[in-house]
């Protein structure tokens, strides 16, 4: 490995992916894709593109139909331990949160570190406490997720992937349904944990995003790809996507209200 | 998972008309699920082996509420049930043999009906009602709402989070249930037949019911009633957890799940029967 390459945290070569509830149903060919350390991925596609199930394979969760996908170093880890193990390294928010709804919101946070670790709930508790702090969540920490908003909801999911201190954090369309309060404040988020923020140690995060819409996301140092008719088109910078002609492109441009 | 798939499209198909592929569709569906649910056992079994200390902190008290679950909190109604069995069934057979002079029966009549036949099924049904389908409903809704991938995604096996401490709780519910179900029976069995005025002393009775029990009576009592309690828990974590499910899903497969569950116990029943008979 040449020093000055890091190794990919993700790497697709051909790669054919199914739909997560139904993996006779292809949704994506041919894909080849790496993530780096240090890169921000903006994935856009209109909905059925299978932006969530391209995720979900990038987040080990399901396995790909054919091709190579190395993960974190390893190469199609379809079971076992050694999938739950690269997992820790690795942060992912649905859409819809995902939220145990018997746990109370700082038992939803704390829960994945305490598994790793073996801890009782009053080990983890000032951890827990200061990145609520951090994501100004301390105020619902004691109430079950369908007790807040979406839009606190949303903001709970982000602060579970982010308890372990991923190496790379995967989020599945994370400003929709979010007001324009909560869309800026996870913009603004997501920029100071890409940068380093001081929960990460200020170490820089890898970031992966879904869209539907590119508008938001606008930025000269974000890469891009679309997903677009079962395939996956590596689009490269912003001033590149603003350039391209590519079919697919208007329909994510101009949603931006 | 390719079975799960499988199953999927056989239950999807149309309906025939003729009754041969009706059976044959029947029949193949009930080996799928079998081929299913003992893959699942043995992935839930390898867990157990593997996991049962891992992260302790957080998987034994699930444990513990699971046995409390699917035992302390049903000794009211085992109490209960344990009166009405032992008015109906135990008290009628001990007035009866004692007033057709057959008393001496009474031990091996009371080990037989009793001791291996209704009391670790009866409560391997109740509790298969009572908490087995709460459990394909709570698991089936986790699954549908996306909870499963979400413990995935964190490193979290849901084998060993969210079935192990189900298995664990409901083998060892369903095993101590059935001893109280059984002396609860047996002595209401007794103060009934006494009150209807039969002439047999409590130090008779349960001398000898104490006398028709044998080592292998104990043994496989154990064995059964753990049995039981792991057969249920997998079947009704099976249908809640081990496939895709949407939330209209769930009723359904609570309903499945409760008819296979009995089906089995049933059948696991009779395989004892013959080894109760050769041996």
């Amino acid at each position: 490995m040449n020093p000055t390459s890091p190794e990919p945290l993700i790497e697709m070569q051909n790669v054919t992916v199914s739909a997560m509830r139904d993996d006779s149903f292809v949704v994506l060919k041919k894909v080849d894709w790496k993530v780096v350390p240090g890169e921000f991925w903006v994935l856009g596609g209109p909905q059925y593109s299978g932006k969530t199930d391209l995720l979900m394979l990038a987040a080990g969760l399901v396995s790909p139909v054919e091709g190579s996908c190395r993960w974190m170093g390893m190469e199609n880890v379809s079971t076992g331990d050694a999938r739950l193990a690269g997992r820790l390294r690795m942060g992912l928010v649905f859409q819809g949160g995902q939220l145990f709804n018997r746990m109370s919101i700082a038992e939803n946070v704390a829960l994945p570190i305490r598994y790793r670790d073996n801890l009782e709930a009053d080990q983890v508790a000032p951890e827990v406490a200061g990145l609520l702090d951090a994501m100004e969540l301390s105020f619902c920490a004691g109430s079950k997720p369908m007790q807040v908003s979406a839009n606190w909801r949303s903001r709970v999911a982000l602060a579970r992937a982010l308890i372990l201190k991923p190496e790379i954090l995967l989020l599945d369309n994370p400003l929709s349904g979010l007001g324009g309060r909560h869309r800026a404040w996870l913009q603004d988020f997501l920029d100071q944990l890409w940068k380093g923020h001081p929960w990460l140690d200020n170490r820089p995060l890898t970031l992966v995003v879904t869209t539907d819409d590119f508008g938001p996301w606008q930025s000269s140092s974000r890469r891009f790809a679309l997903l677009h008719d079962g395939r996956f088109q590596n689009l490269g910078f912003w001033m590149d996507v603003a350039q391209s002609s590519h079919p697919g492109l208007p329909e994510l441009l101009h949603e931006t209200p | 998972m390719l079975a799960l798939a499988n199953q999927q499209v056989l239950r999807d198909s149309p309906v025939s008309r003729s009754y041969s592929v009706y059976l044959g569709r029947k029949l193949l569906l009930f080996f799928l699920m079998m081929h299913g649910l003992g893959a699942f056992a043995l992935i839930t079994m390898g867990v157990i082996w593997r996991k049962f200390y891992v992260a302790a902190k957080v998987v034994h008290p699930h444990i513990r509420q699971e046995i409390a679950r699917s035992g302390t909190a049903l000794l009211p109604m085992f109490f209960f049930l344990a009166l009405a069995l032992g008015f109906v069934i135990v008290g009628q057979t001990v007035s009866t043999l004692a007033r057709v002079g057959a008393g001496e029966y009474l031990g091996t009549m009371m080990v037989i009906v009793v001791v291996r036949e209704l009391g670790p099924l009866l409560t391997a049904m109740l509790v298969l009602a009572r908490v087995g389908s709460a459990n394909v409903i709570e698991l089936g809704t986790a699954r549908a709402l996306g909870e499963v991938e979400a413990l995935e995604a964190l490193g979290i096996d849901p084998v060993h989070y969210l079935i192990m401490p189900r298995v664990i709780g409901m083998a060892l519910g369903v095993f101590s249930l059935s001893i109280y179900l059984i002396i609860g029976a047996l002595t209401s069995g007794y103060l009934f037949a006494f009150l209807q005025g039969a002439s047999m002393t409590p130090g008779d009775y349960f001398r000898q019911i104490a006398d028709a029990l044998g080592w292998l009576d104990f043994a496989l009592l154990a064995i059964k009633t753990l049995a039981f309690g792991f057969l249920i828990a997998v079947v009704t974590c099976y249908n809640g957890l081990a496939q895709p499910l949407r939330l209209e899903d769930v009723s359904r497969v609570a309903v499945r799940a409760v008819t296979q569950g009995i089906i089995l116990c049933v059948t696991l029943d009779a395989f004892f029967i013959i080894l109760y008979a050769i041996t």
